[in-house]
């Protein structure tokens, strides 16, 4: 049964437009994708997590494709692939700029031909144990209704994504309406680790004009076909592939102690020269490669084919989260966990394309395992709550509680007057 | 004092300033929204939106989250649409024109009133992809439809009971497995991956001390 907050298939996978990376052409090898993830992650990733996520890739990309996810293809099925920040072999597959798109509305279709239960507009607010600590279920609250209701299951997995809703530092994001790190405080409470909490990445373009789309993603493969980010004075400032977070920190530097970034209404920006691709590639590409970005700020009357346009970084990914062994299950028995809500595999920073992959990876591994273990496991029947009891005496004896209810499940944007 | 305009949210009045899309524009006028939003990136489908102006006859359809609010717009939001979709094994199923007929045969039921390309929230040509689907050739529906964010507003306008996102979703989905060329080098990949081609070269790394993957990292030779 898959329980989900908002509609099935509402997650930040759905936005993810560069691409899925894995090491499939003769030039390339899972141990080359094993050295670009982990230096690109700063050589923090947990090893057996990363060599499951680069050495099961290839199989993903052929269990999607037989799904019927349409990927970009020459005539004769080589995979069109091209770089991402980070990556040392063109290895980023994707289905024009709806990669993640296109999975996620292969794999909706195929959950309900399969006639898997979807209860949806429901989020899990808490996990339950049994007597043995093992999770054995989840409370959840329907969204519109704010029933309550209490799912009783052999095994979990938690799937929720990221935080970036929590605008961490005040900084926009570009995720998900539902992005509310939900599953770090739902594991954290019965006692699950994390792992590099701290660690956020800030996607290095954001739309940064106009104010209708402020934070919005620009995708990375604007760059990687050829577009180079420019100061006021139309000069390079950094590296064209360096990795994400140290192409956010040379724009933020560019933008405050250097004084080189462009003035806007909500704050500064550099431009991403986005008409090179087409003096580079020929006319057509921009249309062909990237048409959800062309129809992003064409919408807005900017034709990214003719102007460049202002980016800033933007709150995009967590990096860290539930720290869990290679067969998916966090410390706590019977939870399993998978995707953005999983800390470790990618190391403190993530290399584009490599997000897609994980969530089909070890979201497939979680499920196995998971189902696996299921077989084995007894319907709980003891269930209880008193782990959060335990957990709030916690909070006041070191005069840590806040007074806010958490998960916050949706960030508050209606003004107040 | 910003510039403000006019809009009726299901039909009652908030000034809003002007450049807010519709869907903040709801959020200024203190909705808290749960249904009808979703990415706000206009990539989702779940903020399908209509709207007519005011003393205008034509009837709009659109993403409120990539929308920006106009004087006197009437607003309605459209967060669930009950498209119909078949259930079907794609690995049992053919990319033949009988499957279409299976399916979905309202399809030709059409009478080309090309009200579902007019509703497009993402201006496709919906009728010709339609068209496609009917005669077999789910290259071109897949293709033509590509950019589909299965919002579902052109379902709600078709006389013929089409849900139109599903039918494209199909087509896709047998372009993507059966029309398109297989992908040789992926399946060869795959199979050195099984045969443990790559075991022992990525445990070495696994065993090597920072440092020295530090040297090799920084050393790596970078495609052109």
């Amino acid at each position: 049964m898959i329980v989900t907050k908002l509609r099935i298939g509402d997650a930040n996978t759905m936005m993810a437009e560069g691409g899925i990376q894995a090491a499939d052409k003769p030039n390339d090898s899972p141990a080359i994708h094993y050295l670009d993830a982990f230096g690109g992650g700063h050589f923090a990733a947990k090893p057996e997590l990363l060599r499951k996520l680069v050495t099961n890739a290839p199989e993903a990309i052929q269990w999607l494709n037989k799904l019927g996810v349409e990927f970009d293809k020459e005539p004769d099925g080589t995979m069109i692939t091209t770089h991402g920040g980070g990556t040392s072999r063109k290895r980023m597959h994707a289905a024009k700029d709806y990669s993640g798109a296109e999975i996620m509305r292969t794999l909706r279709d195929e959950v309900l031909n399969r006639g898997i239960p979807v209860i949806d507009f429901t989020a899990a607010v808490e996990i339950i144990l049994d007597e043995n600590g093992r999770a054995s279920g989840a409370v959840l609250m329907n969204m519109e209704t704010k029933e309550l209701l209490v799912a009783r299951a052999k095994t979990v997995v938690i799937a929720t994504g990221g935080a970036g809703r929590l605008h961490y530092q005040g900084f926009p994001t570009s995720n998900h309406y539902g992005a509310t790190a939900d599953g770090l405080v739902l594991g954290y409470r019965v006692g699950a680790k994390l792992l590099y909490a701290d660690t956020l990445q800030y996607h290095p373009t954001g739309a940064a004009y106009p104010e209708q789309i402020f934070g919005a993603l620009v995708t990375e493969k604007v760059r990687s076909l050829g577009a180079k980010l420019v100061n006021i004075d139309g000069d390079v400032f950094m590296h064209p592939l360096e990795t994400r977070d140290v192409t956010a920190a040379s724009i933020i530097r560019e933008c405050s102690e250097r004084g080189k970034g462009i003035e806007t209404d909500q704050g500064t920006a550099v431009w991403l020269d986005t008409p090179m691709i087409e003096y580079k590639n020929g006319e057509g590409t921009i249309e062909k490669r990237i048409p959800a970005m062309m129809r992003m700020f064409g919408k807005y009357g900017i034709d990214i084919r003719k102007e460049p346009i202002l980016v800033y970084p933007t709150l995009h990914y967590q990096n860290g989260g539930l720290d869990i062994t290679d067969d998916g299950m966090t410390g706590v028995e019977n939870l399993y966990a998978a995707g953005e809500v999983v800390g470790g595999i990618h190391g403190r920073n993530r290399l584009m394309g490599n997000s897609l992959l994980d969530v089909i990876v070890f979201g497939r591994n979680a499920g196995i395992n998971a189902a696996a273990k299921a077989k084995e496991t007894a319907i709980p029947t003891s269930l209880t709550l008193k782990h959060i009891d335990t957990f709030n005496e916690e909070l006041e004896t070191t005069d840590s509680a806040s007074g806010k209810a958490s998960p916050m499940l949706l960030p508050s944007y209606a003004r107040r007057k | 004092m910003e510039n403000m305009v006019n809009v009726y949210l299901f039909g009652k009045k908030y000034q809003v300033p002007a450049g807010l899309t519709i869907m903040t524009a709801m959020e200024y006028a203190g909705y808290d929204l749960v249904r009808g939003c979703g990415c706000r990136n206009g990539f989702c489908g779940a903020c399908a939106t209509i709207y007519r102006i005011k003393d205008k006859q034509e009837l709009h359809a659109c993403l409120a989250c990539q929308t920006e609010v106009q004087e006197g717009m009437y607003i309605a939001t459209l967060p669930f649409f009950p498209l119909v979709k078949q259930v079907y094994n794609i690995e049992k199923i053919k990319p033949t024109e009988q499957i279409m007929m299976q399916l979905y045969p309202e399809i030709y039921c059409c009478i080309g009133c090309n009200a579902c390309t007019k509703a497009c929230t993402q201006e496709l040509n919906v009728m010709q992809y339609i068209a496609y689907a009917q005669r077999g050739e789910y290259e071109k529906c897949a293709e033509e439809s590509f950019d589909c964010v299965m919002c579902g507003v052109c379902s709600s306008r078709c006389p013929a009971g089409i849900s139109h996102p599903q039918v494209a979703m199909l087509a896709r989905r047998l372009n993507g497995k059966y029309i398109a060329p297989e992908c040789g080098h992926l399946a060869d990949r795959v199979n050195e991956v099984n045969e443990g081609k790559f075991t022992s070269l990525i445990e070495d790394l696994m065993q090597k001390p920072i440092e020295e993957l530090k040297e090799l990292y920084n050393n790596r030779e970078i495609e052109k």
